[in-house]
């Protein structure tokens, strides 16, 4: 028996892909070029998709969508303007390594190169900051270009891959033909890694003196959390979440000292600088973490481990260099560091930990409360961590409110700490927050936001209200874009060029939020604080925003100012920790 | 400041000329010379470039290279090790009275003369980039009305080939 294949569109090739690969979700807005996806998207009943009001949305809702699940975020843009309003969240993937497809209408192939309307070189424009990225003209080539697609964004470094289809490739007729494997000759990421490092690792791990597990983002991407608890707890080694990292690791846990870095605690900081021994694993030794890199941990030997090779002595040289999934790496790290101590090698850090206990007795993370009985921001911060709980998600934007909000909050599971760390995208938050929504719908999804971020993006809350998304926000308004502030602070003379936003008169918030089709609340004193956040929480129905009008001269410490060295961090201004008092 | 000879296996994809080019630049890396061309295996091209890197290390760059999921291997090749060639086509200013002198530093450098005009002889040279140099060091006097040079191509000596592993694991 034989029959012919079933003979359909491009477009509808394009949907079937998309549900072959478990794209549950898409995040986009139709346009002339993507137009023909848009009709058979419409009888798909896998997929479901969420009109946004602006395509960046659609980019930084794929990406929570992702960073809270797990799972590839889809977002979908016409050509031209939409597509171009891709890059931000694009690259902002990208220097987050979070799984995520882009899939673009392009002009049709006869018109591209001839400056058409709406035509953008969107293939060139995101070569630099995708994983991966396809043009494709041919409409037999779209299941294998989206196969490949979702297997290039979530194996390996996770990372944004771009398909961009032209209107007559969507239009024309083909066959559908899923690809069962992906051969990609040029694309095999090493998960195992080598045997000899991860013993050599292991030894030092048993000499060391004064060891840190100096944890970033890539173990969360690899669902490493369990192994970095066993690696953890075998060794006893004190561990440091980066900004990418919080909630990797519970906060509660003793061996936790917190966010390292630019705005991280004291003993964090200063256990990296003064150890003998950095275990990285899934992290990039990032500026912000470093500091100036040439003071950055002088005495330490480094065992990086990382699933991209070329994280690798990329800033910081490694003296064994580990290539391998997060996960992985730490599983045979534990039995290899169990082997080390069945031969009565245990590592000794009894006076490391004296030491790092010195630190966070001495300088914990803390703030004052204003002298004039405004609203602190860290207090309202603190109070929605604690009100909410550990299974609660943040999303943050970028700026003061996102450091109080890695600081004051306690984490105690992975993925449910969001943000734009690599790229600091201002108004990443409400769209990550409703994307992540969508993909945990039964958790409480928080977007902590500053007055500057919000006004960035906050036309999501429409989208929000529309599609039964009921995200909170809570609005940390000091009328300033504040980071900026804080530094013209400390580095300009006070000189507040353009950074006061008047957002305490404009807008009123609580009307916008009820022009958006959300509940709008306000909260100007410490006393309402709670009472404010229970009743946010109680309202399911619609998303809610939460005004709280703070205070603004509130800054972020502790400090390692930009370019200095970590030995240079500053507890709060003009106060800076002392290392070594007993010695 | 050394000069690295890269020998870049990549697959003859759209676009995959710029994605490497664009790398070097972005992480910045001076391209000194760049040729592309068809290997012995179909849908294979090779891409020779010569780096000049200043501090920055060339693993650096050659790791970010293999991220490109078009490229399939890169091979740095020894200037000990390898041949390399590039051709240049070089017009010399000539009259009745610098002819022959000309032709005399040409058949020097086993050169080959593939134009002659009135006032000027175009010059065809192949070898290596040393070769090319001291030719138009003594071609110079004459007058160099134009030049143009390819990019340096190489290849290993001996019987092994760069390709056969990686596109045998393709």
């Amino acid at each position: 028996m034989s029959t012919s294949p079933e003979q359909i569109t491009g477009a509808q090739s394009l949907i079937r892909s998309l549900e072959y690969a478990n794209a549950d979700v898409v995040f986009g807005i139709p346009g002339g070029a993507i137009l023909p996806a848009y009709d058979p998207l419409m009888d798909s009943t896998k997929v479901r998709h969420i009109l946004v009001r602006h395509e960046q949305a659609a980019g930084h809702a794929a990406e929570g969508y992702a960073a809270a699940t797990g799972r590839v975020g889809v977002c979908m843009a016409t050509s031209g303007p939409g597509a171009t309003n891709l890059v931000t969240p694009i690259a902002d993937a990208h220097m987050d390594s979070v799984p995520m497809v882009a899939i673009t209408g392009q002009v049709p192939s006869s018109a591209i190169g001839t400056d058409a309307f709406q035509e953008a070189d969107i293939r060139g424009i995101t070569m630099p900051i995708t994983k991966h990225n396809y043009l494709v003209t041919n409409p037999d080539d779209i299941p294998r270009a989206v196969a490949e697609a979702f297997h290039v964004a979530a194996t390996g470094r996770p990372g944004p891959v771009l398909v961009d289809v032209s209107k007559d490739a969507l239009q024309a007729m083909t066959t559908f033909d899923w690809p069962t494997d992906v051969a990609l000759p040029g694309y095999h990421p090493v998960t195992k890694p080598h045997n000899k490092q991860i013993r050599e690792a292991a030894r030092l791990i048993s000499e060391a003196k004064r060891p840190v597990l100096y944890v970033g983002g890539g173990v969360i991407r690899a669902n490493a959390s369990g192994e970095l608890m066993e690696l953890a707890s075998l060794t006893g080694i004190p561990v440091v979440t980066t900004l990418m990292a919080r909630g990797v690791f519970p906060d509660s846990h003793p061996q936790n000292l917190g966010m390292p870095g630019m705005h991280g605690t004291v003993s964090a900081v200063g256990a990296l600088q003064k150890s003998d021994l950095i275990i990285a694993i899934g992290a990039r030794f990032d500026d912000r973490v470093t500091g100036k890199l040439s003071s950055f941990a002088p005495g330490a030997t480094v065992v990086h481990a990382d699933i991209d090779p070329a994280e690798i002595s990329k800033n910081r040289t490694a003296d064994v260099p580990i290539v391998g999934d997060a996960a992985e790496v730490m599983r045979e790290l534990v039995a290899a560091v169990r082997e080390e101590q069945n031969a009565g090698r245990v590592g000794d850090y009894a006076a490391w930990w004296v030491t790092i206990d010195r630190w966070r007795d001495t300088y914990p993370l803390g703030y004052d409360a204003p002298a004039d009985g405004t609203l602190s921001p860290q207090y309202v911060i603190e109070r929605l961590g604690v009100l909410n709980g550990p299974d609660a998600i943040y999303a943050a934007g970028v700026g003061q409110h996102q450091m109080w909000g890695a600081q004051f909050i306690s984490y105690e599971n992975p993925r449910t700490w969001l943000n734009s760390g690599g790229l600091g995208t201002m108004g990443y938050a409400v769209p990550a927050a409703m994307g992540a929504k969508v993909g945990r719908p039964d958790a409480a999804v928080w977007a902590i936001d500053g007055d500057g971020c919000f006004q960035m993006t906050n036309q999501e809350l429409v989208t929000c209200a529309i599609n039964d998304i009921p995200i909170k926000v809570a609005l940390i308004n000091n009328s300033s874009l504040g980071m900026v502030r804080q530094w013209q602070t400390l580095f300009y003379n006070q000189r507040y060029s353009e950074t006061d936003l008047h957002s305490h008169r404009i807008p009123d918030f609580v009307k916008l939020a009820d022009a958006y089709g959300c509940h709008g609340l306000r909260c100007e004193s410490p006393e309402e604080v709670d009472a404010t956040i229970e009743k946010a929480m109680s309202m399911n129905d619609a998303p809610v925003v939460i005004d709280f009008v703070v205070h603004r001269d509130a800054m972020v410490w502790p400090m390692v100012a930009a370019g200095t060295s970590n030995d240079d961090i500053m507890v709060a201004r003009e106060m800076a920790p002392t290392w070594d008092s007993e010695e | 400041m050394t000069r690295h000879t890269l020998s870049v296996l990549v697959e003859d994809k759209p676009g995959v000329l710029a994605r490497v080019a664009s790398l070097f630049s972005r992480r910045g890396f001076n391209i000194e010379s760049l040729a592309v061309g068809p290997t012995e295996v179909p849908d294979v091209s090779r891409m020779t470039i010569v780096v000049s890197v200043e501090g920055l290390p060339l693993e650096q760059v050659t790791k970010q290279l293999n991220k490109l999921i078009n490229v399939l291997k890169i091979v740095e090749l020894d200037e000990a090790t390898s041949v390399q060639r590039a051709i240049a086509l070089i017009k010399v200013k000539s009259d009745a009275d610098t002819r022959s002198s000309i032709l005399e530093i040409v058949q020097l450098f086993r050169a080959k003369v593939v134009d002659v005009a009135l006032d000027a002889v175009t010059v065809e040279v192949t070898g290596n980039e040393d070769k090319i140099d001291a030719l138009l060091r003594l071609l110079e006097p004459f007058g160099i009305k134009e030049l143009v040079k390819s990019g340096a191509v190489a290849v290993g000596r001996g019987g092994r080939s760069i390709s056969d592993r990686a596109l045998r694991s393709a």
